[in-house]
């Protein structure tokens, strides 16, 4: 017993006082910033997902490898800014010369605004996502204090986050787990795989046709997606500031 | 390593001298059909590895292994899935990742079932009640007791031993560090052993390589102890666990920019140095975090309601882990000391001693990954004084020579990660197989829960901790 208070008073207080506005380790590869002499094929031909374009960079296919970073460190750079989530996946490309993304204007009904309950469906994720997608709802990032609250029965669910490429043998247990979910539903992807197909995309073992269906409305970038990333961008379309 | 097969151009010679190394105590590591028609087997022990393979047999049958000696199950049935050759009288035949020609869809599998009107059938998953990976368990029930446990996985295949043999496999790094997101280090350094293996490289920077290892063993021990103590809703340990995992893995992220240690490695070395003060800081964090572990482990294990739900729960016989092959925890927990860290050691390891428990129930895997998670932190504390700033941290690998077979093997936090390819040209590989050490743990998992209340199967399940897509690849 005298163990256990011990460890318990030197863990102290362990919670991010506010992970909207938490500090960040700077080796995080976060939203990138590109110069706007970028030469987009000469990333690309480094890009394991030909994640860049003329438009910039794609960072629903970036895997933030930092391959392009150290090959050609004069073109682009990585901030530690892990606040990259969009609502559009045409807003999650990331253009030459600018240092944000274009706001989330997306907003929930006010009846989710103090309560919303997720759902999570790995389809061939890698187990990276989804454990921190767990890590979220540890002592550290508590996104229970916003009112969010990962629910293991799809009835019990507002939303369903998906992690992974979509496996060919996930997609009929995905759609069943998706139409279990009482309207209205909200679709939440997070990660390069789940957003894009990421390294995954041309693997013939994918079947990715439920996206065709079924719209999503938000899009949380990374390979993992962070924590921080996905408390910020699920309190963000909740009206959370 | 570097690896020559011996030819048996006969399948009966073959099937002989896999009996007969049985018979010197060797276990099959790898057992696997590959694209030139030929079916390849790996027999290893503590420090050794004998190689030998045989071309196809021609009727597309032979007499099954497994019926005497079961390691051979998983193996024979995944040769079974990717080349339709049969073995013959194999007990329980069937796909293990994916439908094959004629089978049944993924959701139509057979499963064994029980005429008895005493016995119930209870199903569970693709999709389980938690954010976790997708598998299906079908249980066997007798009231609330456990008769049998089939556990059928497949759902989170990628096509991953494809996609790394389609273009040059040096440049596939990122696949390798998919494999399975837990486990990013040890199939990574696997992957980085054999391009390096291939082309004749001598790789750089393996103190950090190590480090990283290291550090991974305890983040992933520390998730599992977490999981354990909520299963008993014993939620101090819980919380301080996982809190302790999260400076663990923050600590890879300031190294490399990744929690996971994704970004790290690269065939001949790795990305990221690190700088006097990081290593400084890492040591006072490390530092803290063996204290933390030790403080909070010795209050859990003192504790006798959660004590009442590890004991005797979920026991794996010594017998059983060598009849069937099982690795890393499942097998240290009971009494069988293998570790790839010692057995075969291209690492640069300061001596240490494999620690076993000899009970082999939940207790018996819990508190090993204490000891090992303290001992890990131990080696990292040593590695760090013997790290140097200052030397290069990472070289260009050559061209492969064609034809060459290579092995490499790695201690991951869950046991054996063992990768093996041949090369077909200069960057290429011909085929490339990867075996986790959850392909074959998983039947261990069946086997601890049988005759255990259905209730205790998720502690059980938790103090395996295996991986999904790792064996779904």
């Amino acid at each position: 017993m005298f163990e256990l208070f011990k460890a318990r008073f030197r863990h102290g207080y362990q919670a991010i006082p506010n992970p909207l506005k938490a500090g960040m380790d700077p080796a995080f590869p976060g939203l990138p910033v590109l110069d706007k002499q970028m030469d987009f094929e000469l990333l690309n031909g480094v890009c394991p997902t030909n994640a860049f374009s003329e438009q910039g960079c794609d960072l629903g296919k970036c895997i933030f490898c930092g391959a392009c970073e150290r090959k050609f460190p004069h073109m682009i750079h990585f901030s530690n800014d892990f606040k990259m989530a969009s609502d559009d996946r045409q807003k999650l490309i990331m253009a030459p010369g600018a240092n944000s993304l274009a706001p989330i204007e997306f907003r929930l009904p006010s009846q989710f605004r103090r309560s919303f309950t997720i759902r999570n469906v790995c389809a061939g994720g890698c187990n990276a996502c989804e454990m921190e997608l767990a890590a979220c709802n540890n002592v550290n990032f508590d996104i229970s204090r916003y009112g969010i609250e990962m629910v293991a029965s799809p009835r019990h669910a507002d939303a369903l986050i998906l992690t992974g490429p979509i496996s060919r043998s996930m997609a009929s247990a995905l759609a069943e787990t998706w139409q279990a979910i009482p309207e209205p539903r909200y679709l939440i992807l997070a990660g390069a795989c789940a957003i894009s197909g990421g390294i995954f995309a041309e693997s013939p073992a994918i079947d990715r046709a439920f996206l065709k269906h079924w719209e999503a409305c938000l899009f949380i970038p990374g390979c993992p997606a962070h924590p921080l990333s996905i408390v910020s961008a699920i309190t963000q379309i909740m009206g959370i500031k | 390593m570097l690896m020559t097969p011996v030819l048996y151009p006969e399948l009966d010679t073959f099937l002989k001298w896999i009996r007969e190394s049985l018979s010197r105590g060797f276990q099959p590591f790898a057992f696997f059909g590959t694209c030139e028609a030929f079916i390849y087997c790996l027999m290893g022990k503590a420090g050794e590895l004998e190689l030998a393979c045989c071309p196809f047999p021609p009727a597309g049958r032979y007499p099954s292994l497994s019926i005497d000696f079961p390691a051979f199950q998983i193996f024979e049935r995944e040769l079974f899935e990717e080349y339709g050759i049969v073995p013959i009288r194999h007990p329980w035949l069937k796909s293990v990742r994916h439908p094959v020609n004629t089978q049944p869809a993924i959701e139509d599998y057979p499963f064994l079932a029980s005429e008895s009107p005493l016995i119930h059938e209870v199903g569970v998953g693709p999709v389980h009640a938690g954010v976790i990976e997708p598998g299906h368990f079908r249980f066997l029930m007798r009231g609330e007791i456990v008769e049998h446990l089939e556990i059928q996985l497949g759902w989170q295949h990628r096509g991953i031993c494809a996609m790394l043999c389609d273009g040059a496999l040096a440049q596939k790094m990122y696949i390798a560090e998919s494999i399975a997101g837990d486990s990013v280090i040890a199939h990574g350094t696997a992957f980085c052993g054999i391009v390096e293996c291939l082309s004749g490289t001598e790789a750089r920077a393996k103190h950090i390589r190590t480090l990283l290892l290291e550090m991974e063993r305890v983040a992933m021990h520390l998730s599992t102890l977490s999981a354990l103590a909520g299963d008993v809703a014993y939620i101090m340990s819980q919380n301080l666990f996982a809190a302790i995992r999260t400076t663990v893995i923050n600590s890879t992220l300031s190294i490399c920019g990744s929690r996971f240690g994704k970004r790290a490695l690269c065939p001949g070395g790795v990305n990221y140095a690190l700088t006097q003060d990081l290593i400084e800081a890492l040591k006072t964090k490390m530092k803290y975090c063996a204290l933390q572990i030790q403080n909070t482990a010795e209050a859990m294990f003192a504790s006798t309601s959660l004590l009442s739900r590890f004991d005797d729960t979920g026991k794996v016989s010594t017998e059983d882990v060598i009849r069937y092959g099982f690795t890393g925890i499942s097998a240290k927990a009971s009494g069988v000391p293998i570790d790839s860290r010692v057995d075969f050691p291209n690492w640069q390891y300061p001596a240490f001693l494999v620690q076993t428990e000899s009970t082999g129930d939940v207790f018996a895997r819990a508190h090993l990954r204490y000891v090992e998670a303290m001992q890990s932190l131990d080696i990292i504390q040593e590695l760090l004084k013997r790290i140097d700033p200052q030397s290069p941290i990472c070289t260009e690998t050559a061209s492969f020579s064609p034809n060459q077979i290579a092995v490499s093997i790695v201690e991951g936090a869950r046991g054996r990660v063992l990768h093996i390819a041949k090369s077909k040209d200069e960057s290429t590989a011909l085929w490339y197989k990867i075996y986790d050490p959850s392909m074959v743990n998983w039947l261990a998992l069946s086997l601890a829960v049988q005759d255990e209340q259905v209730s205790d199967f998720p502690l059980c399940n938790k103090s395996f901790d295996l991986s999904y897509c790792g064996s779904d690849l």
